[in-house]
């Protein structure tokens, strides 16, 4: 219940934000909200903690220009080849990193997303350090221009809600439950006949995907894709983000995207003093705030309840 | 392709191997006790570098002390300094999320390296500081007999293989280190047959920075200085930690030397590759022996 009126409230905020803010800087957000619940989806309910997201979210990123640019794909079909590819790369990166656990998985997942990294900077294809320039926005079904920006807006929006959908569907599914009951007891989950690997594989694939489409998406707004999505601080800053809102919570990554989205934007006057803040902010979530915005107010609400 | 030319990649490539050795050891000595990863590692290697760059050209700029440290006074005190700031992250923060989850540790020095590095890179350029103060004895080069290499390398080289083969020699032969072992083991039982195990922590801790502190000093001749030199260096050497696997000492120092090789080996014969290389033989062992070369998995 309470879920069905934060969903309808974020509607209408989502409806009406561009006209209360700059739509290029709202679209942004809801990229890395997108980014955020996908990112959530792996560590909040199957327990496995990335940090090589940055790989799907600049890689798919980067094909999605390419084909828009260089082939002249349209703008669906070149979000679509995005995503598609980082349901490929996901699918590769799970099956190698789910051979290992815990912190080793982490490890592993940071060290693959480091080759996409790499391939990003020495590829021809991709402009090196200046990254794929000048990618067409283009027209979507052929008719409805994307240079509007409240069109674009619209839009990523859409896209947005059928990704946030996608997983909210995901988490309350049995599948859902039983990645929940894997991330509370493994051991317990194999004996009852699970089959782990697989959930956890099927986990992953579906949330560097849905990180394929937000880091897709970005590509057209921006009309470029750059090194800096596919770099390891950006598998940091999607963390961060997830942390912050509240782990394991639905609406936690949005908001935490919004937070973070919101402060790195008014403090970059202060170059690199951003990143000693968020850094601090690191510490403060993982020493004291571990449930995050939404956790805490979870927490309040049901011990008014009972 | 010349001999030469593979012997000069093979000496310089053990001399990166060295610092994946010494960076990849204090992570398994931290991971057998703490059971955390210490993303901070590189930052704290990148801290040993700058605090040796500052001690030598900058403190009469900035603090208006006319003292300079030199680099031997630099070689015993960096890794003390950085030593005591492990201390401060294990006692103020880290003991604090042993009872929880251990990503909670990794997320925690994630947070660390951040602040550290923004720190650094609001007053030095991240393309890199030249370290100035390599010593007079230590200039020119030696002739091996098959080639000419800079001398300051090859005493890096000792240095750093004299400490890592003294720490596993400390940990697996000495009293000391049977109890450290032990700890590792069964951290309950050993604190039950009153061994400080608290304490045994903290400095296992400050010993781990303390050497990465020491690897970055070593590091600053070489290398130009630089914020992010260490962020770098941390994920290939968490792909070194992935392959060898963190359950012995020795695995540790091995697979950093052996990689260290190979990615020099792979700059002589297919250049591009020579950055992702040991990633890709991450792949290779995930694929055909998951628990890494030497490992155990906890």
């Amino acid at each position: 219940m309470t879920n069905r009126i934060l969903f309808i409230v974020m509607l209408i905020v989502g409806l009406a934000a561009p006209f209360f803010a700059y739509p290029v800087f709202v679209m942004d957000l809801l990229c890395f909200a997108l980014f955020a619940c996908a990112f959530n989806l792996l560590l909040g309910y199957a327990g496995l903690l990335s940090f090589g997201h940055a790989a799907f979210f600049g890689g798919a990123a980067y094909i999605t220009g390419y084909v828009i640019k260089e082939w002249g794909f349209s703008p669906l079909l070149g979000i679509l080849a995005g995503t598609g590819f980082t349901l490929v790369l996901g699918t590769v990166f799970g099956i190698l990193a789910i051979r290992r656990q815990g912190i080793y998985f982490a490890m592993v997942t940071l060290a693959l997303a480091q080759i996409v990294y790499f391939l990003a900077l020495q590829m021809p294809f991709t402009g090196g350090e200046n990254g794929l320039q000048g990618i067409p926005r283009g027209e979507l079904f052929g008719f409805i221009d994307l240079n509007n920006s409240l069109t674009m807006y619209y839009f990523v929006f859409a896209i947005f809600l059928i990704g946030f959908g996608i997983i909210h569907r995901t988490i309350h599914s049995p599948f859902g439950e039983v990645l929940q009951a894997i991330r509370e007891n493994e051991p317990r989950a194999l004996s009852l006949g699970y089959d782990v690997d697989r959930f956890k594989l099927l986990a992953f694939v579906i949330s560097a995907t849905l990180a394929g489409l937000a880091g897709a998406t970005k590509a057209i707004i921006f009309q470029f894709a750059s090194l800096t999505s596919a770099h390891w601080q950006t598998s940091g800053d999607v963390i961060l983000m997830t942390l912050v809102g509240g782990l394991g919570t639905v609406f936690g990554p949005v908001i935490g995207a919004i937070t973070v989205g919101a402060l790195s934007h008014e403090l970059s006057a202060f170059g690199s003093w951003v990143q000693v803040i968020l850094g601090t902010i690191f510490v403060v979530c993982v020493m004291v705030f571990r449930r995050g915005i939404v956790g805490e107010i979870q927490r309040l609400v049901s011990r008014k309840q009972d | 392709m010349s001999m030469q030319v593979i012997l000069a990649q093979a000496l310089l490539g053990l001399n990166v191997g060295v610092f994946y050795a010494m960076l990849s050891l204090g992570l398994a000595v931290i991971f057998g006790l703490l059971n955390i990863i210490n993303f901070a590692h590189g930052a704290l290697y990148m801290l040993g570098a700058f605090i040796a760059l500052i001690g030598y050209s900058f403190l009469e700029q900035w603090f208006g002390i006319s003292i300079q440290i030199g680099f031997w006074a630099s070689l015993i005190l960096v890794p003390l300094l950085v030593g005591l700031l492990g201390v401060l992250i294990e006692r103020l923060l880290l003991r604090r999320l042993y009872e929880l989850d251990h990503i909670y540790g990794l997320l925690l020095t994630f947070g660390i390296t951040l602040i550290l590095q923004g720190l650094f890179s609001n007053y030095f350029n991240v393309s890199g500081t030249p370290y100035p103060g390599q010593p007079e004895s230590l200039s020119g080069v030696v002739n091996l007999g098959f080639m000419y290499f800079p001398t300051y390398r090859l005493f890096a080289i000792v240095v750093s293989l004299l400490v890592c083969f003294t720490t596993w020699f400390f940990i697996e032969h000495t009293k000391l280190g049977s109890r450290l072992r032990a700890g590792v083991e069964n951290r309950d039982l050993t604190q039950a047959f009153g061994l400080n195990v608290p304490l045994m922590i903290t400095l296992t801790f400050a010993f781990g920075a303390g050497l990465a502190g020491l690897a970055g000093v070593l590091a600053a001749p070489i290398y130009s200085v630089s914020p992010l030199m260490g962020a770098d260096l941390i994920i290939v050497v968490f792909a070194v930690v992935v392959i060898g696997g963190m359950g012995s000492i020795m695995g540790a120092i091995l697979s950093g030397l052996a990689l260290g090789l190979i990615e020099g080996l792979t700059k002589v014969f297919y250049p591009p590759a020579a950055s992702t290389v040991i990633f890709f033989l991450m792949v290779l062992v995930l694929l055909f022996r998951p628990a890494g070369l030497f490992g155990k998995e906890k």
